[in-house]
């Protein structure tokens, strides 16, 4: 087998093993499998309804994935997704409140606004970490914390000492009647467009530009990179920066699209967190966290039918995603078995 | 409130808040003085913290008031077999320690979620009857002013956090044990050559983090909310590994921190009520961990060094 083959083996293996670990949870706890499958299934392409909702789902999840793999491919592992996210909501549901201006220069601006937000959550870990070599690890997650409570601060500042933050201008929504009309008045909006162009804007500095290059030799050998002459630690803070904005636009598709303000938060909104269970099973390409982001937007939003359908908690689509990471984790296991099967397939 | 009113207050909620922080904490010294990352304490705790509930719901009648206790070491062994799923990622599979860790987290939350659905149809458990009682030391709280401050209705669980982190700062630096649980940390390879099972090590630490994690998060539900639910464990796992870093992977040291950091939370749910912090924004103390612990791992509140093989999967013959 090809390293290739290899590589796209162990995502679908890990996915095939979730699942079924999943049906053995629901059998043990005595409910249906397959009416829980099936029902997870109509929910996601049921009708026109639910596909619309189930794309609009994805939209965040592609740019949280591209985010943490942004950061991956330059050797840096950004858990910050999720606060960089709130904070780019926030950001987007405020500008998007607060002004009133034409709707080409407004909605950019919102989303600009996000991506700053996002890429300012990210630059910290950034600086700290191309400075003092500080492990991007645990600043990230920290942030994540400082976001949650300063964002809900902020919700009550700005809103008067509410929960809610106004409202945005029409002028800055991402909201579309034409695609809503299209899928039976589902809440499907332009954020889709947004999230795939920010695919191929990946792909595009990683894979056409001699920025992109650097930022992908440092993440292969740091040391390699610095005696060549790359300016290491200006790699390192560009990579999250830009990691960041990824991500503060995953939080602008909820703030300009779904919700269109943004609600105090009891805890964390998930898609950061998924957002590194996508990047892992696309492998880290722009591409693959198309293929990633579907899946897990699927089974999010799909996951919501099953209680009525098959009164089955919608919980167990999060065992499943858990252990798809953790089957991923494992993939060395996995590589191994699938040598040892080629062998003895050769050996015959 | 006076001066003094406010301690009698503050303290003994600092050192109720800070409990549960001690033993996750000191759980991950054990983990990461082995050389495994443990990002998962956030779903360990919240299995121990789940478990924790529903034990008490469950055997309430059978064993009275020694319901509480019998749950947090019920809670403790299911944490600790919970974890064995981070070890064998982490040791023998070799794992990326840090996305296994975010799937303990995701995993223990979502189990501990689906099963409260299944049990009581809807998103929280009930509320238990027996909370961990608070008790007066006899004797030492008759002190004047020290003895209300520490000695007066305090947890029993509080003893227990500090009594703990004794005893993992003597097995960690005065027993065997200890001595190669920090070897393998240090340096795996020299450990081996010694002929210290690396293995066997780091999935003993990993566990006893678990066990630990565990009776963390059942004392903290058991204590603070009384009940089970979906934010009842809310970043106290990460608030944890924070003290850990902050106590520069001593127990001790941890302790320390996790002190602190129980403080920053009492601040902030007593600030309204004192008059010097009144009009500082609760934000602050709610975020004081978090940035405290960025700063000290930049290095401004002394350097912190991690155990050199902290992260990395041991492979016997490489080097």
């Amino acid at each position: 087998m090809s390293n290739r083959v290899i590589k796209i083996l162990v995502p679908a293996i890990s996915i095939i093993l979730g699942l079924l670990v999943g049906a053995v949870v629901m059998l043990f706890s005595g409910y249906d499998p397959v009416a829980g499958y099936i029902a997870l299934w109509n929910g996601i392409f049921g009708d026109s309804y639910a596909i619309g909702e189930t794309i609009r789902q994805i939209s965040p999840y592609i740019l949280a994935g591209l985010a943490v793999a942004f950061a991956f491919r330059t050797g840096l592992f950004n858990i910050g997704v999720e606060g960089q996210l709130m904070v780019g909501w926030f950001a987007s549901a405020y500008v998007g409140a607060a002004f009133e201006l034409p709707m080409y220069i407004h909605l950019p601006f919102a989303l600009l606004a996000a991506a700053l937000a996002g890429a300012l959550w990210g630059l910290v870990p950034g600086i700290l970490k191309a400075t003092l070599r500080v492990h991007e690890v645990i600043v990230t997650i920290m942030m994540n914390y400082v976001a949650l409570h300063v964002v809900n601060a902020l919700i009550k500042t700005v809103s008067g000492g509410s929960y809610k933050t106004d409202k945005i201008q029409p002028t800055a929504s991402l909201r579309s009647e034409f695609l809503s009309n299209l899928t039976d008045y589902s809440t499907l909006h332009f954020g889709i467009f947004v999230a795939l162009a920010m695919v191929i804007v990946m792909w595009f500095i990683l894979e056409k530009t001699k920025t992109g290059f650097e930022l992908k030799s440092v993440g292969f050998n740091q040391n390699a990179s610095h005696y060549s002459g790359m300016n290491v630690n200006k790699n390192i803070i560009l990579s999250m920066v830009i990691s960041g904005a990824f991500a503060g636009l995953g939080g602008a598709m909820e703030g300009l699209g779904t919700f269109g303000s943004m609600t105090n938060q009891g805890g964390f909104t998930g898609i950061g967190f998924d957002g590194i269970a996508v990047a892992l099973l696309g492998a880290n390409s722009p591409l693959g966290v198309i293929f990633g982001a579907s899946l897990f937007g699927s089974l999010k939003y799909g996951a919501n039918n099953m209680p009525n359908a098959a009164s089955i908690p919608l919980e167990i689509v999060s065992i499943v995603i858990a252990l798809i990471i953790f089957f991923v984790a494992c993939g060395y296991i996995i590589r191994v078995a699938l040598e040892r099967l080629n062998k003895k397939k050769e050996a015959k | 409130m006076s001066f003094l009113e406010v301690l009698y207050f503050i303290v003994p909620t600092s050192i109720a808040y800070a409990a549960p922080l001690i033993l996750t904490a000191i759980g991950g010294v054990f983990s990461e003085r082995s050389g495994v990352v443990n990002i998962g304490l956030e779903g360990l705790m919240v299995m121990g913290a789940f478990i924790g509930i529903v034990f008490n719901l469950a055997y309430a009648d059978v064993f009275g008031s020694w319901t509480p206790w019998i749950a947090l070491l019920v809670a403790m062994l299911v944490s600790a077999i919970f974890s064995i799923l981070h070890a064998i990622a982490s040791v023998s599979f070799r794992a990326d320690q840090v996305v296994s860790g975010v799937a303990i987290n995701m995993l223990g939350i979502a189990i501990a979620l689906f099963s409260v659905k299944m049990m009581f149809g809807k998103g929280q458990t009930d509320f238990i009857q027996k909370k961990i009682p608070r008790i007066n030391i006899p004797i030492l709280q008759d002190i004047p002013v020290i003895g209300p401050m520490f000695f007066k209705s305090v947890y029993g669980t509080s003893v227990l956090a500090i009594v703990v982190a004794v005893i993992a700062w003597f097995v960690i630096y005065k027993t065997p044990f200890g001595l190669r649980l920090r070897s393998v940390g240090e340096h795996p390879m020299a450990a081996d050559t010694m002929g210290i099972n690396v293995t066997k090590i780091r999935y003993t630490a990993v566990i006893l983090s678990g066990g630990l994690a565990g009776i963390g998060g059942a004392i903290y539900s058991q204590t603070m909310t009384g009940d089970f639910g979906h934010a009842t464990i809310n970043g106290q796992g990460f608030m944890a590994l924070a003290a850990m870093i902050f106590g520069k992977w001593h127990p001790i040291g941890a302790m320390g921190a996790a002190l602190f950091f129980g403080f920053a939370q009492a601040l902030a749910i007593s600030a309204g009520s004192i008059d010097l912090i009144k009009n500082i924004p609760t934000v602050y103390f709610h975020i004081l961990p978090y940035v405290l612990t960025i700063l000290a791992l930049a290095g401004f509140i002394g350097k912190a060094n991690a155990p050199k093989a902290n992260g990395i999967p041991y492979i016997k013959g490489s080097r």
